[in-house]
């Protein structure tokens, strides 16, 4: 086991000395079954080369920092068990269908703009006063907006989404997954304030329901649902204005 | 040359530090709030916190009774009169968190639920499921967006706090993406840096858990009070280190010996799996020296156990820990124990600061884990750290906007010079810097390794020294530290170079202070001192930092208010 070994292809890339971006291996030691793709790279820039550059945190699926695309797919690296890419060599690159800073890491300023503008907080005509204690809710009205309220941001949808691809003024999934986890929160009273951002053009309709956004995401959040569900919304309020919850 | 320049800067986009940047708007919303973080808010460590957070919000409940059982499971260290504040503004934090759109798990009702939790005597720990921090965290940050006077300086890392005139007029920060070196002023500046477990190799702590604020503080001359006092939660899972929540037990959970045995009977039998952190810690440990723990390919553990609560109530109540059984152990946890060790989670230590965050550095205020109130003295009681996040994040933000509506505005000639300065130190000695052999990374593991060895769950004099030895020759080694990235764009060569160098030096104010206290009190077990010693030191330790390696210590007596120190037995 201990002289197990494995090749890793990471994209490297440095605005400051390359046109684009290439492949650098590293041949490093597979030494433990439960090894990740994550621990793979950080053993590299403790012990090969200090320079290679990507985010990470928490190493257990939550902070969503480390996403990148592991053989072609859109992974959390922390949770991509090396054993799984056996006997390699496992490539690793940024995460597509964004600008890249630098070797792995890519811009996501993008998505905070897009997380902003769907006005992600509870939205009420009138505030209720803290002394008046917490609002009443059930299990079931959280079983609404529940699987919407786990998105970590990892942005794994918006790499897997081909809409995103093409055109990134696409509001794309995880933003809409979060209106809509808004949305459905019997505390907000914010659809009809949020409805602009989803209904103008760049906004559901946009989705052409590949559904890929589901497929990636490690968190089991269903985007695509969310859209359609959003699309049925936008269409019902424009048939019937009066006749939906606010 | 024109600066950043905000009313209150704060430093840490974690719960404490966006905390207090809304109550620095709901304070005075005319002030200019800027917001920097090394990772962007939601990466924050805050997201890894599973079980709950502490408030009375039941009948049945009082505030004595929370205000006793956080100082009894501080061993008598906290001050109680931040106590008795904190538990009376614990419940209006968390209704507020309601408020804000945090999805709280309910009762039938419809109130918010709460579970019991270790060291608690009654259910108080709200919760979300088992995904609290991560819950709290989005929720906060996203209800931050709201606020236009939030500016947020996301992937800067902070490098120096600028002091003037014995004020602490903003700080020096690296915008990781550009690489420039930016100074951004402030009236006053609130640190909420999070904890420093990464100087410890086992720890369920993430990556940026590096003390940054700690040692920012230490450097400017504020002391860090009690560093001996690191917290191990009884429940890691071995080889990452990644936390099983205490819910786990609060929710019925065993804890197993290789024989099988509620081993805690032995240690704490009134209290069995919901005793305190430390001393289950302890028992597991002790267990593991007497040849009762399992044995395994990264080292001993014990079980536990949740296969008599069933799949239903799992699936409700505990779901993110079947998800990381299945995903990072591959187990199903209602079919199967789950392997557990002792592991460095918290700091109850931190930057000495008082009720209201304030530091004794004019203009500088501190909360959260960075932040030492007073609050856990010895030992904090699992689910009081997301209320103290919010509780003394909200203080310190309330404090820092009296204080920036009426001091004077930050003059920019020092500034300059100061950031100069700056700027040639971090060129000279890391991005610009030639030769050099040792590794960052190979210092780094071995100064959590160390610390593991030295600073664990039992300490002795030997193992201290021994340490402080071991901590020294790091330090000297550092200065031979090989920079292989001398690119300015996203350099984390240079960032985790940085963060090393704060982890050597908060890590000797841990030692430092653990060799001083001649006792056993809280986390803080001498072996060769093994019993509390109330007459020498019912007191804060205060480290200093000396142009020495060794921190200069102080002591100032706890704050006790209507509970007597008594024997700590559960």
């Amino acid at each position: 086991m201990t002289d197990k070994r494995i090749t890793i292809r990471a994209a490297r890339f440095d605005p400051e000395k390359d046109k684009a971006p290439h492949p650098q291996s590293y041949d490093i030691p597979f030494s433990d079954d439960s090894m990740v793709v994550l621990d793979a790279l950080n053993y590299i820039k403790a012990h090969v080369d200090g320079s290679l550059s990507y985010r990470w945190s928490c190493r257990m699926g939550i902070c969503g920092s480390c996403g990148m695309m592991v053989n072609g797919t859109p992974k959390l690296t922390c949770a991509a068990f090396l054993r799984d890419y056996w006997p390699g060599p496992v490539t690793v690159a940024p995460l597509t269908n964004f600008p890249i800073v630098r070797d792995l890491v890519v811009d996501m300023e993008d998505f905070m703009h897009k997380l902003k503008s769907v006005k992600p907080w509870i939205i009420r005509k009138q505030e209720m006063p803290l002394g008046a204690g917490e609002h009443h809710q059930t299990m079931d009205q959280i079983d609404d907006f529940r699987q919407f309220s786990q998105c970590i941001n990892c942005m794994l949808c918006y790499a897997a989404c081909p809409v995103y691809g093409l055109d990134n003024d696409f509001l794309g999934p995880a933003a809409i997954a979060l209106a809509r986890r808004y949305n459905l929160d019997s505390r907000d009273q914010g659809t009809k304030i949020r409805l602009p951002v989803l209904a103008q053009s760049d906004g559901v309709w946009e989705c052409s329901f590949v559904g890929e956004c589901s497929v990636v995401c490690p968190k089991g959040v269903d985007p695509a649902k969310a859209i359609q569900q959003t699309k049925l919304d936008t269409t019902l309020r424009f048939v019937l204005p009066y006749g939906n919850r606010e | 040359m024109d600066f950043e320049s905000y009313d209150v800067l704060v430093v840490g986009g974690g719960l404490a530090g966006i905390r207090a940047a809304i109550a620095v708007v709901e304070a005075n919303p005319r002030l200019k709030i800027g917001m920097v973080s090394k990772v962007y808010p939601m990466r924050s460590h805050t997201v890894s916190a599973e079980g709950g957070a502490a408030a009375v919000l039941r009948p049945e409940d009082s505030y004595e009774t929370h205000a006793f059982d956080t100082i009894k499971g501080s061993d008598y260290l906290a001050d109680q009169d931040v106590v008795e504040a904190f538990v009376r503004e614990a419940p209006i934090e968390l209704i507020q968190m309601e408020h804000w759109g945090c999805p709280w798990s309910r009762d039938p009702d419809g109130k918010i639920s709460a579970r019991p939790f270790g060291g608690m005597t009654t259910w108080r720990t709200c919760f979300a499921a088992d995904k609290t921090g991560f819950h709290m965290l989005h929720t906060v940050f996203q209800t931050s967006l709201k606020y236009p006077q939030i500016h947020r300086h996301d992937e800067a890392f902070v490098t120096k706090l600028l002091v003037d005139n014995g004020r602490c007029e903003g700080v020096v920060a690296v915008d990781m993406r550009s690489g420039r070196f930016e100074a951004i002023t402030a009236k006053s500046v609130i640190l909420a840096t999070g904890g420093l477990g990464r100087v410890y190799a086992f720890t369920t702590n993430g990556n940026i858990c590096t003390g940054d604020g700690m040692t920012l503080a230490y450097r400017a001359g504020v002391g860090l009070k009690d560093m001996e006092m690191v917290q191990f939660h009884p429940t890691g899972l071995p080889y990452t280190g990644i936390l099983i929540t205490e819910a786990v037990r609060g929710e019925g959970g065993y804890l197993l010996n290789k024989d099988g045995e509620r081993f805690l009977k032995r240690y704490v039998p009134n209290k069995m799996e919901l005793g305190p952190r430390d001393i289950i810690s302890r028992a597991m440990v002790t267990e593991f020296e007497e040849g009762r723990g399992f044995e395994g390919p990264h080292g001993k553990f014990m079980h536990l156990d949740v296969r008599h609560l069933g799949e239903a109530a799992i699936d409700r109540k505990l779901p993110f820990m079947r998800e990381l059984g299945r995903e990072f152990v591959g187990i199903d946890i209602v079919k199967d124990p789950i392997p557990v060790r002792p592991v460095q989670h918290y700091m109850m230590g931190g930057v000495d600061a008082d009720i209201s965050g304030v530091t004794p550095l004019p203009g500088l205020y501190a909360a959260g884990e960075c932040a030492n109130v007073g609050l856990n003295g010895g030992n904090r009681l699992g689910s009081n750290s997301l209320s103290e996040c919010l509780v003394f994040g909200a203080a310190a933000g309330r404090a820092a906007a009296e204080y920036s509506s009426s001091a004077k505005a930050v003059s920019s000639n020092p500034i300059e010079a100061m950031l100069k300065d700056e700027r040639a130190r971090i060129e000279a000695g890391y991005l610009d810097k030639k030769g050099g052999e040792e590794r960052i990374g190979t210092i780094r593991e071995e100064m959590q390794r160390d610390m593991d060895a030295g600073a664990g769950v039992f300490r002795t004099r030997e193992s201290l020294e021994k340490l402080t030895k071991q901590l020294g020759a790091l330090r000297e080694r550092f200065t031979n530290i090989k920079i292989e990235d001398s690119s300015r764009t996203f350099n984390t060569e240079l960032t985790a170079a940085l963060e090393l160098d704060f982890m050597l030096e908060v890590a000797d104010t841990i030692t430092y202070s653990a060799l001083a206290r001649e006792e056993s009190r809280g986390a803080h077990s001498r072996r060769d001192f093994p019993e509390r010693d109330d007459a020498k030191f019912l007191k804060h330790t205060i480290a200093f930092r000396t142009d020495e390696i060794a921190p200069r210590l102080e002591y100032r007596d706890v704050r006790i208010t209507n509970f007597k120190p008594q024997a700590r037995t559960y």
